[in-house]
């Protein structure tokens, strides 16, 4: 699979995430929600960028509860539910989140 | 609680360390290449001696006899058993697989 | 889940980092069975204890063609993996100290959700006795 994002291919494996943590940019983000039909706002992105810190500092895509856990810690009490985030990723928030932001399929997610 | 080991003392320190953590209620299994720590006149031989004093060493007969050796040179005191036996231990205790 | 029995589960880890892949493997099922709620333990022994050696540079840039997964043992709180057993004997032998060891942390939440070190450093008897506890050991 592939995508093209202002004239360039970026590859991507058959669940759909990047298969070079090194493409992603935001238009890449951007193109992959329109694919599942869901325009980025403000309050997805901070999640997005929420994933790609962690991965960073851990190098691992977190597990659903350590996201909805750490997103509450940082973010506060009212965003760190899987209501709030399943809204904002219907495909569930760190499987479908962490596709937007690139990474691979969270480690623990099954 | 059954420690099993199957690499040789020679190339790793997995027996050595299994017997540091092996207790008085605890059963040792060496197959494979792990039956090399079972036999008479090796740097090991004393370590075993004294092992045996505090719980079961067992080593398993096919491995042994594969490798060309035979039951007399398996230090005394360290049981023999075939598969049958094997698979009885492993199914009787939590084992621990030093590998 | 809510009655589901709660088993013991012990990783021992016995292999420095990057030699091998079993290192990272046994991170991978550590995480991948945090998931099922299960009591979990992991056993540091012998070059095992070189895994949590900070200060590893294992960037995907280094060169050393390993993922960068050192930093990973340091999510292991949010994971709720929390027990940490270091063998004294091993980081003697190696003339390393628990100073050398990263710092692992997790926050209680029993306790006003106080950071707490995921690491003890045990002796042998310490460690056999964990061992004997245990409904699952599993080695890497």
């Amino acid at each position: 699979m592939a995508i093209d994002v202002n004239g360039k291919t970026v590859d991507l494996d058959e669940e759909g995430y990047l298969t070079d943590l090194k493409d992603w940019n935001e238009d890449v983000a951007k193109v992959l929600a329109s694919q599942d039909e869901i325009e980025l706002t403000e309050s997805h992105w901070e999640v997005v960028k929420f994933l790609r810190d962690y991965y960073d500092e851990y190098q691992i895509a977190p597990a659903v509860r350590v996201l909805t856990k750490a997103i509450g810690k940082k973010l506060g009490k009212d965003k760190g539910n899987s209501k709030y985030l399943y809204e904002l990723f219907p495909y569930g928030p760190a499987k479908q989140a962490c596709r937007f932001a690139g990474l691979p399929k969270p480690t623990g997610c099954i | 609680m059954l420690h099993t080991v199957n690499k040789s003392p020679f190339q790793t320190n997995s027996l050595e360390t299994c017997l540091r953590f092996a207790r008085a209620s605890h059963s040792v299994l060496l197959f494979e290449d792990g039956i090399y720590g079972a036999l008479k006149g090796t740097r090991l031989e004393s370590l075993i001696t004294d092992s045996l004093k505090s719980y079961s060493i067992y080593v398993l007969v096919p491995d042994v006899e594969a490798r060309g050796m035979r039951i007399g040179d398996v230090i005394d005191g360290v049981k023999p058993v075939d598969y049958a036996g094997f698979v009885d231990l492993a199914a009787e205790n939590t084992v621990q697989a030093w590998l | 889940m809510e009655d589901e029995v709660i088993k013991k589960f012990l990783y021992v880890n016995r292999k420095a980092p990057y030699g091998t892949i079993y290192a990272l493997e046994s991170l991978e099922v550590v995480l991948i069975g945090a998931a099922f709620d299960q009591d979990v333990s992991l056993a540091f022994i012998d070059d095992g204890v070189y895994q949590l050696k900070k200060d590893q540079k294992t960037s995907v840039d280094s060169g050393i063609g390993m993922k960068d997964f050192s930093k990973t043992y340091l999510a292991l709180g949010d994971y709720d993996v929390n027990k940490i057993y270091v063998d004294k004997a091993s980081l003697d032998e190696r003339g390393l100290t628990a100073d050398d060891l990263m710092e692992l942390v997790y926050e209680d939440e029993d306790d006003d959700y106080k950071e707490k070190s995921s690491i003890s450093i045990v002796n042998q008897d310490e460690l056999a006795l964990l061992m004997e506890q245990q409904d699952v050991v599993l080695s890497f």
